[in-house]
């Protein structure tokens, strides 16, 4: 009854795709108003999808395992919360909860553009009713949700452990909240190029979706990170993983367009620039789920693929970039610009842009290169941190000293450049502080002094900002955390101390002058599966924590994960993980120490705080 | 007219593009290059725990084939296939080599006690410089050599449990 339901609720809401399509078209050529029709439509297929997606969630709540995906994806012993989550935990309802926030994206766009010209709002509709209807179409050939199975099988598979966690149950959804957001900058780009409305209106509009987008993608790309640091428990929160580099470009693409939009908005410059950056930003985010989802990648994070999908989007893929390029070709004459001065604000920003978008250059190479060596030469290699690390790294220096210094200059010309004596000692304050911390390190003594100093410099620079008036709240505050977040990240990797060793019950051993104690292993039977709790005393300078490290043995589908136990406060993240050997008593036990770990979630989610601020001047 | 050009420009780009995406979609995985029966220099390699250097043919031992696993603990899909690798170390007549690739030693000791460590001898590559001579792409690789060096079978990628069927039938 609910596959029934559910199945068609997505083919009348195919129906009114098809005539959202149509009927804006018809519209625009008559140049008419946007009228009553095109609202009641679109609300009812927003009505259509959300009756579908709830029919697959209750499918899941109530274990009906005649649906292919429950039964593929969960099991009756699951608790409730990760039953719901497993409604995108897996490839079929993670479509339906695209469409289900494309389709109220649309809405929401309806509503809150009646001030803008009519012919530009028809035609973001009708460009976002294309992308609509190619999600209805390959849901329905590729990955319907609601496949039935006979006979009803009495138990399902079970959802793999490694997912069951409250970080990731939010994280895709939060994700896909940052790329469907990019959907409508995407579409009332293009419709902005074919009316000739790229003007300040516009580009106030855009600024607020590309900062919805941001935020949320922000807030994603924190949990996916804070995911892989406490569930995969390999100690570290960014591993240059293919998923987390296709989820790292749209980001990158949207800050530079945040910041491209506002000159745009100022000065009614950079029009063509800002274009294809909303256009880019979509076209990104699409490619990456494409190549995450069809298995073209191999990552850890690939849980669900299936090349035969992939043509299909790939295709789809192709039409809109096509559909885009001949519209950019097609409309895109704008008169020169006006005339700025080397020194001025705007300057900044399109710097601030160029890095943007080499970072961008950096993380796609390393990225989709092994793929193109692959198909071209037969060729197999293997990207890892070291590339990533020493591309990106370095160029951070100037990166941030730009960053401190480009905020404080005027719109247009810069008035008077003087030689601000306080900020000198500042920057050279910087470089002390950074020369004796690096100091005892005895590694890169240089470069590391010049890229904590520039991180502290800016750190500097942003808090005495806080005092600023002429700056904006918003602006203050995720520069600030930015810079909070880069210093904590580049202290993090230069003092976390880690070992490792393999202990058994009762033994104690000494390593970097501190005693390991592995006092006792409990055994319990916990919902869905069985815990092993180790209790590890770790004690150093008469200071003594101790660790209850568990493993999780899971019976459906057979899996042990390890769950680290990680104390945490302020400045320190203490570490321990256990590990199962095969065929050994043994247990393989890690301890790290993570510096300033809190300050970097700390600041990520001050960083999109400072989006929301200014999302909410955007509103008022 | 300069408009024209960079279109025609920019659409070819894309569908080379997409060309590539297109094919990558259909390509194996795990492909096995041509030109086996090509035979290895017997060149010398330091191990891992001892710093000594081994020459390749000192490694057979009794057995009839080695299996030179390439890998690394910044690779992930080392990660991956390590099950596969420790089903190899099961086989009879077989030596099971690593080759750490590239990698620092910390990290490599840390990756094999936390997966296990089903390797009979393991070798270091510091540099990359060895990998050359088995003609290795990256990591991982697999290269399963008879004791005159002959190259009978590569495996280019992670192992997958058909390959390692298939290593278990190269001993009768």
């Amino acid at each position: 009854m609910l596959n029934l339901i559910g199945n068609y609720s997505l083919i009348f809401a195919l129906l009114t795709s098809l005539i959202l399509i149509i009927f804006c078209f018809i519209k625009f050529k008559s140049n008419e108003n946007l009228d009553f029709n095109i609202f009641t439509v679109t609300v009812l297929q927003f009505i259509l999808i959300f009756f579908s997606f709830f029919a697959l969630i209750f499918a899941f709540i109530s274990s009906d395992f005649s649906n292919l995906a429950v039964y593929y994806n969960s099991h009756t012993s699951k608790p409730l919360f990760y039953k719901i989550s497993g409604t995108w935990g897996n490839h079929e309802g993670s479509l339906l909860l695209w469409l289900l926030v494309l389709s109220l994206f649309t809405l929401i766009f309806l509503f809150e553009t009646k001030k803008l010209l009519s012919s530009f709002r028809i035609l973001t509709i009708f460009f976002q009713q294309i992308i609509i209807a190619g999600f209805l179409i390959f849901i329905f050939f590729t990955s319907n949700p609601f496949q039935l199975i006979l006979p009803t099988p009495i138990e399902g598979l079970g959802l793999n452990p490694l997912l069951q966690d409250p970080a990731l149950a939010i994280h895709p959804p939060i994700l896909y909240l940052g790329y469907v957001g990019s959907s409508i900058i995407f579409s009332s780009s293009l419709a902005a190029l074919t009316c000739n409305y790229v003007n300040r209106d516009w580009a106030a509009n855009i600024k607020k979706w590309s900062l919805i987008s941001w935020i949320f993608l922000t807030v994603g790309i924190m949990l996916g990170s804070i995911w892989a640091y406490y569930e995969l428990g390999w100690g570290g929160f960014w591993f240059w993983d293919p998923v987390e580099n296709v989820s790292l470009m749209p980001w990158f693409c949207l800050t530079a367009l945040l910041h491209c939009s506002s000159v745009l908005e100022k000065r009614l410059i950079l029009k063509s620039w800002t274009i294809i950056l909303a256009l880019s930003t979509f076209i990104l985010s699409m490619s990456g789920t494409f190549l995450v989802r069809s298995g073209i990648l191999n990552s850890v994070h690939t849980f669900a693929n299936d090349p035969t999908r992939g043509v299909f989007v790939l295709i789809f893929l192709t039409i809109l970039v096509l559909i885009s390029l001949i519209i950019y070709f097609k409309y895109n004459n704008f008169e020169t610009t006006p005339k700025s001065f080397f020194l001025s604000k705007e300057t900044t920003i399109i710097i601030n842009n160029w890095f943007m978008m080499y970072f961008l250059a950096v993380v796609l190479v390393g990225t989709i290169y092994p793929i193109f060596l692959e198909v071209i030469t037969e060729a197999k290699i293997s990207v890892g941190p070291p590339y990533f690390n020493q591309l990106i790294v370095p160029f951070l220096i100037p990166f941030l000293i730009l960053m401190a210094i480009g905020t404080k200059l005027d719109w247009v010309k810069n008035k008077k450049l003087k030689l601000n004596l306080k900020k000198l000692i500042l920057f050279i304050l910087s470089i002390l502080i950074s020369f004796f911390i690096v100091k005892n390190l005895n590694v890169n003594l240089l470069y590391l002094t010049l890229l904590s100093a520039a991180a502290l410099y800016l750190l500097f620079i942003s808090i005495i900002d806080l005092k600023n008036k002429s700056f904006k709240w918003s602006q203050k505050i995720s520069h600030l955390a930015f810079s909070i977040l880069i210093v904590s990240i580049i202290f993090n990797s230069m003092f976390n101390e880690e070992f490792s060793v393999n202990m058994k019950v009762g033994e104690q051993k000494i390593i970097l002058n501190k005693v390991i104690n592995f006092e006792k292993i409990t055994k319990k039977k916990i919902d869905n599966y069985t815990s092993l709790t180790a209790e590890i005393e770790i004690s150093h300078d008469s200071k003594k924590i101790k660790f209850y490290p568990e493993l999780r043995l899971y019976k459906v589908p057979e899996t042990i994960t390890s769950e680290a136990d990680i104390k945490t406060n302020l400045f320190n993240d203490n570490l321990l993980v256990v590990n199962y050997l095969k065929d050994s008593e043994y247990l393989n036990i890690r301890y790290q120490k993570k510096p300033f770990m809190l300050l970097i979630w700390l600041s990520a989610i001050m960083l999109a705080f400072g989006g929301v601020m200014g999302l909410r001047n955007k509103l008022k | 007219m300069k408009i024209r050009i960079s279109f025609i420009f920019i659409i070819l780009v894309v569908f080379f593009i997409v060309t590539v995406f297109y094919k990558s979609l259909f390509e194996n995985k795990n492909y096995v290059p041509k030109n086996i029966n090509y035979k290895i220099e017997n060149i010398s390699i330091k191990d891992f725990y001892t710093g000594n250097n081994k020459k390749l043919k000192s490694l057979f031992g009794e057995k009839k084939l080695i299996a030179i696993n390439i890998w690394a603990s910044w690779c992930l899909p080392c990660r991956k296939e390590h099950q596969h690798v420790k089903n190899l170390s099961t086989i009879d007549n077989l030596k099971l080599i690593g080759l750490n690739y590239k990698d620092k030693k910390n990290n490599a000791q840390e990756f094999l006690e936390e997966l296990g460590n089903p390797f009979d001898t393991i070798l270091i590559d510091t540099d990359g410089t060895k990998a050359i001579f088995f003609g290795a792409y990256g990591v991982p690789e697999t290269i399963i050599l008879d004791r005159e060096l002959k190259i009978i079978k590569k495996y280019i990628g992670p192992l997958s449990a058909e390959s390692v069927k298939e290593i278990k039938t190269f001993n009768q």
